[in-house]
């Protein structure tokens, strides 16, 4: 009877349903293609991974306090067409330059957080217009051309942020490090801090929060002031990595950021998170970008398989919520 | 005569044109449940609003222990000791009910730049105050309050109001949606409140529920408190509801039977 009631309680977890589908995903691939799991294709796929992953890691905390962010994307090539810019026209140092990328993507999130807090606007609305804003800019500024990057080669932060060495076959970048240290820090917010407890409220019953004098609005604009830094900072890594500071890069990834964390079982209303969830999350859209191609499915099917693993999972979970609520 | 615990005097509240509170007049007595009645749109919750530092009076003095004071919001008023549970909002679902307890003052293990939440501490606090409100069922402090019945959500509101040594404690239509044998659990948690020496305020749609369990009715009529010593022992509820309604038997017999045609 023990055992059966673990097993039930590891079944309702939240992250319980993204493990297997990734374990289901991984053993699919493999078989059909065993070079699927060679070091070289997982070097692959987690030199990308933790960009996009970065993302998806605040964006979990975000939206367990009720928000979403749907500028991220934009920040994600915004950030480094900043940075380059002031590089590249002997403004400051590359290193200032990401200083002030990364303050000006706070000032952003500031921004975003006000108009959601203060002026009462849902954060759909409000982060559709700074991806405008965002985006539009960094066209702007580029006159719609990629920056020149080519000089990033050796300096200190590019070794600290994507050096790469070999770990026997496997070739990791310093990014890896940076997410798993991401995924550790929030996952001890969210579950561990008080901080996390507010969080949880913000999102679960904001009024309820509020009585309890928790600053809602400072826990949110704090969110979002993450959220832009770390797409900010996502974003720098890419454009390091591939030696690349596209105006255009990073179109699209919200959705996919944001698909991510509900894959992995985080409440798109709010109020519920999982970082371990999210970290699964990705790993399973990652992998199935990259695993369809392998098997020879053509690349542009890739959406119609991540919409179903979207609506798949969200039945799941409404189903897991439903026994749990109801007791069983 | 002792100084009562909440005073409110000539509180005014006006929202745009419409003045919601019309110098009202308020008391309540240490370790004392008052009863606060009125129709729809009598003021009531208005009252409420402002005594809990959810919306700011437009004119007026609030006193505790006979000092004045400023409640400019919610967490002001909880610092003075005012605590107000509301319906099904006090609470947030997806929380246990250990973290619901402390929310807004988790204990913290040190050391404390860390931020961590003592969370074995909490869990033993929350299973005593579950003891104590009178749920004998054994129900685990990591629970969490959205598979709770809104009887026992309500007596872990009450809990926390009560370990958090508030000395007031509004309750806000605590007997809402609840089958009998939970309403009298909750009237008994709200006695077992008094008896530990918390003042309640009672607000209720259902004047015998009212009846059941406090010592003093205060009735509101248009934003005025109306009659603020009706002894529930004393009176029935059809004086009450007269007072309430500000009509006599027959207008409101009149009233119910012409009512829709009226109105429509």
């Amino acid at each position: 009877m023990e055992n059966r009631s673990v097993i039930h309680r590891l079944i309702a977890r939240p992250e319980f349903g993204p493990l297997v589908l990734l374990v289901v995903e991984l053993v699919v691939f493999w078989g059909i293609n065993p070079d699927f799991l060679s070091p070289q294709n997982i070097s692959n796929i987690l030199a990308f991974t933790v960009e996009l992953g970065l993302i998806a890691l605040a964006m979990t905390l975000l939206m367990t306090s009720g928000e979403f962010d749907l500028s991220v994307g934009s920040l994600f090539g915004f950030s480094p067409v900043l940075m380059w810019t002031l590089y590249n026209g002997g403004v400051t140092s590359l290193e200032l330059g990401l200083l002030v990328a990364l303050i000006v993507a706070a000032l952003i999130g500031l921004v975003n957080g006000w108009f959601v807090t203060q002026l009462k606007i849902p954060s759909f609305l409000v982060t559709l217009g700074m991806l405008l804003v965002v985006r539009g800019s960094a066209l702007f500024i580029t006159d719609g051309f990629p920056q020149r990057t080519w000089s990033a080669e050796g300096s200190w932060l590019a070794n600290i942020l994507v050096g790469d060495f070999y770990v026997g076959p496997f070739r990791i970048y310093a990014s890896l490090f940076w997410f798993i240290g991401a995924a550790i820090v929030l996952g001890y917010v969210l579950t561990q801090s008080r901080t996390g407890n507010w969080i949880q409220a913000a999102g679960g019953n904001p009024n309820a929060a509020r009585a309890r004098g928790v600053n809602v609005n400072r826990v949110k604009v704090g969110l979002f002031i993450l959220s832009a830094v770390m797409a900010s900072l996502a974003g720098v890594i890419s454009s390091l990595r591939t030696s690349a500071a596209n105006p255009n890069s990073g179109t699209g990834y919200e959705l996919e950021v944001i698909a991510m964390v509900v894959i992995g079982g985080t409440a798109l209303t709010g109020g519920r998170g999982t970082i371990i969830g999210t970290v699964l999350g990705i790993l399973i859209l990652r992998v199935m970008r990259n695993g369809i191609v392998l098997i020879g499915v053509p690349g542009l099917a890739y959406n119609i398989f991540i919409g179903a693993i979207i609506l798949g999972m969200m039945a799941l979970h409404s189903w897991l919520e439903r026994r749990h609520q109801a007791g069983t | 005569m002792a100084e009562p615990l909440i005073r409110m005097e000539n509180i005014r509240k006006s929202y745009g044109r419409v003045q919601a509170l019309v110098d009202a007049n308020f008391h309540v007595n240490e370790r004392e449940i008052v009863g606060l009645l009125g129709d729809n749109g009598a003021g009531k919750s208005t009252l409420i609003k402002v005594l809990s530092g959810a919306v700011p009076l437009t004119s007026g003095d609030i006193f505790i222990r006979g000092r004045k004071v400023t409640l400019r919001s919610t967490s002001d008023a909880i610092a003075h000791g005012i605590e107000t549970i509301y319906q099904d909002s006090a609470l947030v679902t997806q929380l246990s009910i250990a973290r619901n307890l402390f929310l807004g003052r988790e204990p913290i293990k040190p050391p404390r730049f860390l931020n961590r939440m003592d969370q074995e501490a909490m869990n033993a606090v929350a299973r005593d105050l579950l003891r104590q409100v009178g749920i004998t069922k054994n129900i685990p402090p990591t629970t969490p309050i959205g598979s709770l019945s809104g009887g026992e959500r309500q007596a872990v509101a009450i809990a926390r109001a009560m370990h958090f040594d508030s000395d007031l404690i509004i309750l806000d239509e605590p007997t809402n949606n609840l089958g009998v044998a939970e309403t009298q659990g909750v009237l008994s948690f709200v006695r077992s409140a008094r008896d530990s020496g918390h003042s309640c305020i009672f607000i209720a749609h259902n004047i015998h529920h009212v009846f059941q369990v406090v010592d003093r009715i205060v009735v509101m009529r248009r934003g005025k408190v109306v009659a603020d010593d009706i002894d529930p022992k004393k009176t029935t509820v059809a004086e009450v509801e007269r007072v309430i309604t500000g009509m006599s038997d027959k207008e409101i017999r009149d009233a119910i039977s012409d009512g829709p045609q009226q109105h429509g």
